[in-house]
């Protein structure tokens, strides 16, 4: 009963077990974290909008992106991915989103700024349909925790519109 | 070295009966453990509930090693939403984030781009010849959870096969030797 063996499973168990309900504990006490995030997206330069010759619509923006995310840290935070949308409606699709930009904060120091910046990614239409297409930004965020549940959310902006012609 | 002497003493002396309750029980375990994965498989929706982060294309959020816990439900796919897909022809699943959703009106199917948030370039180059766009039938879940580290057991288990033996053949013996 009092064998190596049995003492090393006893340790084993246990230590399994409590980190695990610590673990449990970290991610619940997230839930009390009081959060008001806020952001504010300009479009600062139309830079070129064209038909590819694939027959598909091409944007490319400059944005000027300002936001405060520090109130997401809490001491289970590892990270906060934030990235701008834009989403829209088509004839054909009731919902496209295309992701412009992206950013990985790191800790809360970096998650106040301001930023301009062209689109990161390519903002492709499946289709023609930009042309004075009006669309929302969307700014979201994804808590990635140390440990446990991972939590998303977003500010939606709406109000901005393509220009009617192309450039 | 008295030990050895033991349980070559108790190998020889197995009885019938003795051996045929421990293999029992060893298979009770087996099964229970079994029906714990099945149920998660119901709860969760998702054909793997668990899975283990292979590479670095999520970093820094999520290391090699890390476990993700995976949920599907019926609600629809947006931009954001880590989600786990297998490509056709493959069966490692890969974890990446979804930065591009375009939904049908009618059919409401969607066509998804994925990126892994430390790859420079979207996931076109992954998925098959020719396929532009993840459809919601590649995707097995998204991920809502997360455990850093335990994930390192079952990469040591599959890229270093010979401690899968060892372990195995040790827990065989100890089964076999103890006086249960």
């Amino acid at each position: 009963m009092h064998s190596f063996g049995y003492r090393a499973n006893a340790l084993l168990t246990f230590s399994v077990t409590a980190l695990a309900f610590i673990c449990a504990i970290a991610s619940f006490s997230d839930k009390f974290s009081n959060q008001n995030p806020s952001a504010e997206i300009q479009i600062l330069n139309i830079n070129r909008f064209k038909k590819q010759s694939y027959g598909n619509d091409e944007v490319s923006l400059t944005l000027d992106i300002s936001a405060d995310l520090q109130s997401l840290f809490t001491w289970n935070t590892k990270q906060v991915f934030a990235f701008v949308a834009a989403e829209y409606e088509t004839p054909k699709n009731s919902l496209n989103q295309v992701s412009l930009w992206d950013v990985i904060i790191p800790d809360k120091e970096h998650a106040k700024f301001r930023i301009q910046t062209s689109n990161k990614y390519r903002f492709i239409d499946q289709g023609h349909n930009l042309r004075g297409k009006e669309f929302n930004l969307t700014l979201h965020w994804h808590v990635m925790p140390k440990t446990g549940k991972m939590l998303a959310d977003k500010i939606i902006m709406p109000g901005y519109s393509l220009p009617d012609a192309y450039k | 070295m008295g030990w050895i002497g033991e349980t070559v003493d108790s190998i020889k002396s197995i009885k019938i009966r003795q051996l045929l309750t421990q293999a029992v029980t060893l298979g009770m375990i087996v099964t229970s453990a079994l029906i714990i994965w099945k149920a998660l498989m119901c709860v969760t929706g998702t054909e793997s509930p668990v899975v283990v982060v292979l590479s670095g294309s999520m970093e820094p959020g999520f290391q090699r090693g890390d476990i993700l816990f995976l949920r599907m439900t019926k609600e629809p796919i947006r931009t954001g939403e880590i989600v786990v897909f297998n490509i056709d022809g493959r069966d490692i699943p890969i974890v990446h984030r979804a930065i591009e959703v375009h939904e049908r009106k009618t059919t409401g199917e969607v066509d998804v781009l994925t990126k892994g948030d430390n790859n420079d370039v979207d996931d076109i180059g992954l998925y098959a010849d020719g396929q532009m766009w993840l459809h919601r039938h590649h995707i097995m879940g998204r991920a809502v959870g997360f455990l850093p580290y335990v994930g390192w057991v079952t990469i040591i288990m599959t890229e270093k096969p010979i401690i899968k033996y060892i372990l195995i053949g040790a827990l065989g013996l100890l089964v076999i030797t103890s006086k249960d």
